[in-house]
């Protein structure tokens, strides 16, 4: 008698097994994304930027509008992690305001003689958490004087501003500009790929002369005359809100090419055939069948999108066509760079650039990670 | 056979495809991928269509389903309430309810299971979809039908991809039945299957066809296959049937030339019985441009010239036994030897 | 009796991957004849086209050959060990084609879509012979006759998508034996064709062996094929071969209890019309859940509580060339085959 012959169904018996077995497609996805070192520590820097995007004012700790001509163009200072005495105390030097004999200007260096001290939380300028409660607590600050006349991380442009806390408010607008952009861009792509993907004929032929058309229009003469277009007395805001539409109105063709082809693809599957058949709904099968399909993939492709509306508005923004100041961004801040005089003269100024690239080089990592995890399954 | 007795009468199916080419789309060919094709079959039957690629036989089975709508002729369901309905004329709200009384079995074990859901959701669709809206006695008859094919009720929450071919297909096999269906279009479920594997599906498709009184369309290529499944079974060439015939007729005496090439071309697991083979010339008849008069006659060792003028008709030369050979009469040709 | 042109001795193969080890080949021993027909069958996840792929050295990563010999006598009497050749070295890319060539399953995904068929003849042809391109590309068109495609001349020029898959498979072989290999691994070339057409690809490789004296290794899973076409037989079973013989005795005398089952369960077109099918209890093992001792004792009928759980069977000889790896014959267990 063969007591282990095995029941002509019992599928996979192993513990790690039945685990696999009840895991749904998601847990599935979370799994394999898990491998990929390189995307996880992606979205752990990404996730991190989102942060400094939410708590924008409270790392900030200058105002960003405040100039002082007189303070233009200070290198970055250092911090001084301990006191004449040897003990950990973080200073600052402020600044002391000199006249020059000759020339009657006043400019302001640095005064090893007069340290503040660097303090967490400490008080600053007004704003709104989240744009709800009103306060003054920042993130760092000095607690004796005022951050502005004696902290500066980076440095300060031009106009005396302090380049730390632009860096910081800008990452906060260029961000966002790239989420809502992607946002419209994700509506409009799902709702136009897959109108053209599922009903066919002569919709999709409309809808894909109109992608490829658009697609043809060279990108920065196309923005250019767009940027023109906006007045200007527009507010800053409105300019904003401008900008991201018209990036979203040109990304969306892309997405919406890789949703009308998953479409596709997927109206000839075995087991959209087979709901069919047993009498479902069309409506039942775009949204029990087709959609979970290719959700994952959407949210790859979209990923990937992102870093591409970031450069878009950068680029703008560089250009002079984008947002202007006094709105912030990573393109406005890049744009005081852009001659090398001044970056002979302050080359902290090209600072902007960094999170820039990284942000970029992680959303793409993130992005293929992604992709790859949820493509093994069609 | 008396109309209660028939499940299915298929009379003079065609479904052409235009082919629109040319800068302008304007030249169009048509090509003819189901051709005149008329066949039935009886309640608790099974007819098996076998042919190569681009003979039409998966075309047809999607016809008779109306997964495509055909281009002309007629397809009869006679169902179990008396009443005859022409599928092939019906609009898409009366399909609904006729779906339940046919459903299909599919190739691909892998892509015929939606892999988002679990298996459980996957057999109770048809039952949702159609009025079963309390969950409880969907469960119960999900667990009947697992039962039916004999996988265990315990992985009712597991996902298609916990599973292997054969119990993919199984669990295809449940949801096909979850409705009661009179008749179960199977588009070559096992050819994607092993061996071993491919037995076990074989005797439950049989199984159940004994204990539920199922009639099957059985759409294959392999004639193994068909030798052991089939009450009688239909060769397809380039669109159209060549012969029709009960199965050990077809097998043992077959009347046309190309089933005789097709048997022929068959390997058969046995060494001793390397007998010497009718090796077709040529490839198979071009959908785009098929042969005039008899589609076969460029292939056919006894082909005259009349058989690329005339058409032939299928016309049954014994009972039961149809043929779509001008010299059917006149021919002996040799099948596979009788089981012994 | 001659010597064997490739001896294959305890090959292993092994897939390392994050979740384990898949022991694709786990000790395959087998020799090939000049002018024979080897017969490799076996059903899916039995190793034998990763057997193939390793005799020729192109196993895809992560899977690499972990020990074991395999033994090709060249055309000049030398005998060498291709294991112990790097992969990707001057002496394995002339073996690959020069001395043995292979035909793929898929003629769709293993022909270039880019280039026409002339061209990926001619360059086949050049990598092993000195030859100028216009007399290659004469050499082609002689291939393309000798494996039946009509019009070669003109089909020379022609690109692999417009031609039928029966072609394709023609045009596959010409590849393979463009150089004028002494042995031809053909794994699975019909399995995609229709049955009429992989009845003109066997007549075809029958006919080209006849001619040119080659050694073929057929590998299949349709037992079919095999008693139509080879002279020796291995059955392989989760990589291991589990029994060799003669095609007559596999058949007609098979000793081991997989073989047994397996020819039981497959369908004819000789049994009686609505026959049931005898079938093998259990499904195939996953790689990572391996029994342990004999890999089939949970589906074997013939089990034997003790040795068939706990020690894995060495092959036993049965009769001429024909040997088994079961307890049912290994030492005191040794009884009669049923």
């Amino acid at each position: 008698m063969s007591s282990t012959v095995i029941d002509a169904d019992a599928p996979l018996t192993t513990e790690a097994e039945s685990r696999v077995a009840v895991a749904t497609q998601r847990q599935l996805i979370w799994w394999r994304f898990k491998k990929h070192k390189l995307a996880v520590v992606s979205a752990a820097i990404v996730l991190a930027f989102y942060l400094v995007t939410a708590f924008a004012d409270t790392i900030a700790y200058s105002e960003p509008f405040d100039s002082q001509a007189a303070r233009s163009y200070i290198p970055p200072q250092p911090i001084h992690w301990f006191d004449a005495g040897g003990k950990f105390h973080p200073q600052v030097y402020a600044l002391k305001g000199k006249r020059d004999p000759r020339t009657f200007k006043l400019s302001y260096a640095p005064d090893a003689g007069d340290p503040r001290d660097l303090a967490l939380f400490a008080h600053g300028y007004p704003y709104r958490l989240f744009g709800l409660f009103p306060t003054d607590i920042h993130l760092f600050g000095v607690s004796n004087g005022r951050a502005t006349d004696a902290l500066f991380l980076l440095g300060t442009d031009q106009l005396g501003r302090d380049v730390f806390s632009r860096l910081v408010l800008a990452t906060r607008t260029s961000l966002t500009i790239g989420l809502v952009s992607v946002a419209l861009s994700l509506v409009l792509c799902v709702l136009l790929g897959g109108i053209s993907g599922l009903f066919g004929g002569w919709t999709d032929t409309v809808i894909q002369r109109v992608i490829e058309i658009l697609r043809s229009i060279p990108t920065i003469p196309l923005w250019m005359g767009l940027a023109a277009a906006i007045p200007a007395s527009w507010s800053p805001e409105q300019v904003y809100f401008a900008i991201t539409i018209i990036i979203s109105f040109i990304g969306w063709t892309e997405l919406a090419r890789v949703v009308r082809g998953r479409f596709l693809a997927l109206r000839e599957e075995d087991f959209i055939v087979a709901a069919e058949l047993a009498g479902a709904s069309r409506l039942r099968i775009i949204f029990k069948h087709m959609v979970p399909s290719f959700l994952s993939h959407i949210i790859a492709a979209t990923t990937l999108a992102l870093p591409a509306m970031i450069i878009s508005e950068t680029t703008l923004s560089f250009l002079g066509l984008g947002l202007r100041p006094p709105a912030i961004s990573w393109g406005v801040m890049l744009q005081d760079a852009q001659n090398l005089e001044t970056l002979g003269l302050a080359p902290w100024l090209l600072v902007a650039a960094l999170p820039v690239i990284v942000v970029i080089l992680a959303f793409n990592f993130l992005g293929d990670g992604l992709r790859d995890a949820a493509d093994p399954y069609g | 056979m008396s109309a209660a007795a028939t499940v299915l009468d298929v009379r003079g199916l065609r479904k052409y495809f235009p082919i629109r080419s040319g800068l302008f789309r304007r030249n169009t060919i048509t090509v003819r991928a189901v051709d005149d094709v008329s066949f039935s079959i009886a309640r608790g039957e099974t007819l098996s269509l076998v042919g190569e690629s681009g003979c039409g036989k998966t075309t047809t089975s999607r016809c008779i389903l109306r997964a495509i709508a055909p281009t002309g002729g007629e397809i009869i369901f006679h169902a179990a309430s008396g009443e005859d309905i022409d599928v092939a004329r019906l609009d898409r709200k009366s399909l609904r309810p006729l779906r339940r009384q046919m459903q299909m079995i599919f190739q691909d074990p892998f892509s015929s299971l939606n892999p988002r859901m679990t298996i459980a959701e996957i057999i109770g669709e048809p039952l949702l979809v159609n009025g079963m809206s309390d969950s409880a006695a969907r469960n119960a008859r999900v667990a009947e039908l697992l039962e039916l094919v004999h996988l265990p009720s315990a992985y009712l929450n597991r996902f298609p991809h916990a599973f292997s071919g054969g119990q993919r297909q199984r669990i295809g096999i449940a949801r096909a039945l979850a409705l009661n269906p009179a008749l179960i279009v199977a588009d070559e479920p096992v050819s994607a299957l092993d061996v071993s594997v491919q037995a076990q599906i074989v005797n439950l498709l049989l199984e159940l066809q004994d204990r539920l009184g199922l009639s099957y369309l059985f759409v294959a290529h392999d004639l193994s296959v068909v030798k052991h499944v089939s009450h009688r079974v239909a060769v397809m060439y380039a669109g159209r049937i060549v012969e029709t015939a009960p199965t050990e007729a077809l097998f043992t005496t077959p009347r046309h030339p190309y089933t005789e090439a097709l048997l022929s071309a068959v390997p058969v697991p046995d060494p001793r019985r390397r007998a010497q083979r009718i090796v077709l010339e040529g490839d198979v008849a071009d959908p785009f441009s098929p042969p005039t008069g008899c589609h076969f006659h460029p292939r056919c060792r006894y082909a005259t010239e009349q058989c690329r003028v005339e058409t032939p008709a299928l016309t049954e030369i014994a009972p039961g036994h149809a043929v779509r050979c001008l010299r059917a009469r006149e021919l002996s040709l040799s099948g596979v030897a009788a089981p012994g | 009796m001659a010597e064997p042109i490739l001896s294959v001795r305890d090959l292993k193969t092994y897939f390392v991957g994050d979740e384990g080890t898949v022991r694709a080949v786990d000790g395959t021993s087998f020799d090939l004849f000049p002018g024979e027909t080897l017969g490799i069958v076996g059903e899916s996840g039995c190793g034998k086209s990763v057997t193939a792929r390793s005799i020729l050295r192109i196993v895809e990563r992560p899977g690499r050959i972990v020990s074991g010999e395999i033994l090709l006598r060249k055309s000049d009497g030398s005998v060498v060990d291709l294991v112990k050749l790097p992969s990707d070295g001057a002496q394995m890319r002339a073996i690959r084609g020069g001395e043995i060539g292979l035909v793929f399953q898929e003629p769709m995904s293993s022909l270039s879509a880019f280039h026409t068929i002339g061209n990926q003849l001619v360059e086949a042809i050049r990598l092993h012979a000195p030859l100028s391109k216009r007399a290659a590309r004469a050499r082609a068109i002689e291939l393309l006759a000798m494996v039946g495609i009509p019009r070669p001349a003109q089909r020379v020029d022609a690109y692999s998508f417009e031609l039928s898959g029966g072609l394709r498979q023609r045009v596959m072989i010409a590849l393979a034996l463009a150089a004028e290999p002494r042995i031809l691994i053909a794994d699975e070339p019909t399995t995609a064709l229709d049955v009429t057409t992989q009845a003109q690809i066997l007549e075809l490789i029958r006919r080209l062996q006849q001619e040119r004296g080659l050694a073929v290794i057929l590998i299949t899973h349709d037992m079919g094929v095999i008693a139509e076409m080879t002279d020796h037989v291995v059955v392989m079973y989760l990589g291991h071969e589990v029994e060799t013989g003669p095609v007559d005795a596999i058949f007609h005398a098979p000793a081991h209890p997989y073989t047994r089952s397996l020819l039981r369960s497959i369908p004819s077109v000789l049994a009686a019309p609505r026959s049931r099918l005898a079938t093998i209890a259990g499904s195939i093992p996953h790689p990572f859940a391996r029994p342990s001792g004999c890999p089939f004792h949970p589906r074997c009928p013939d089990y034997m509580r003790g040795p068939c759980d706990q020690t894995f069977p060495e092959e036993v000889a049965i009769g001429e060339s024909h040997a088994a790896a079961c307890h049912l014959y290994t030492g005191a267990h040794a009884a009669a085959p049923a």
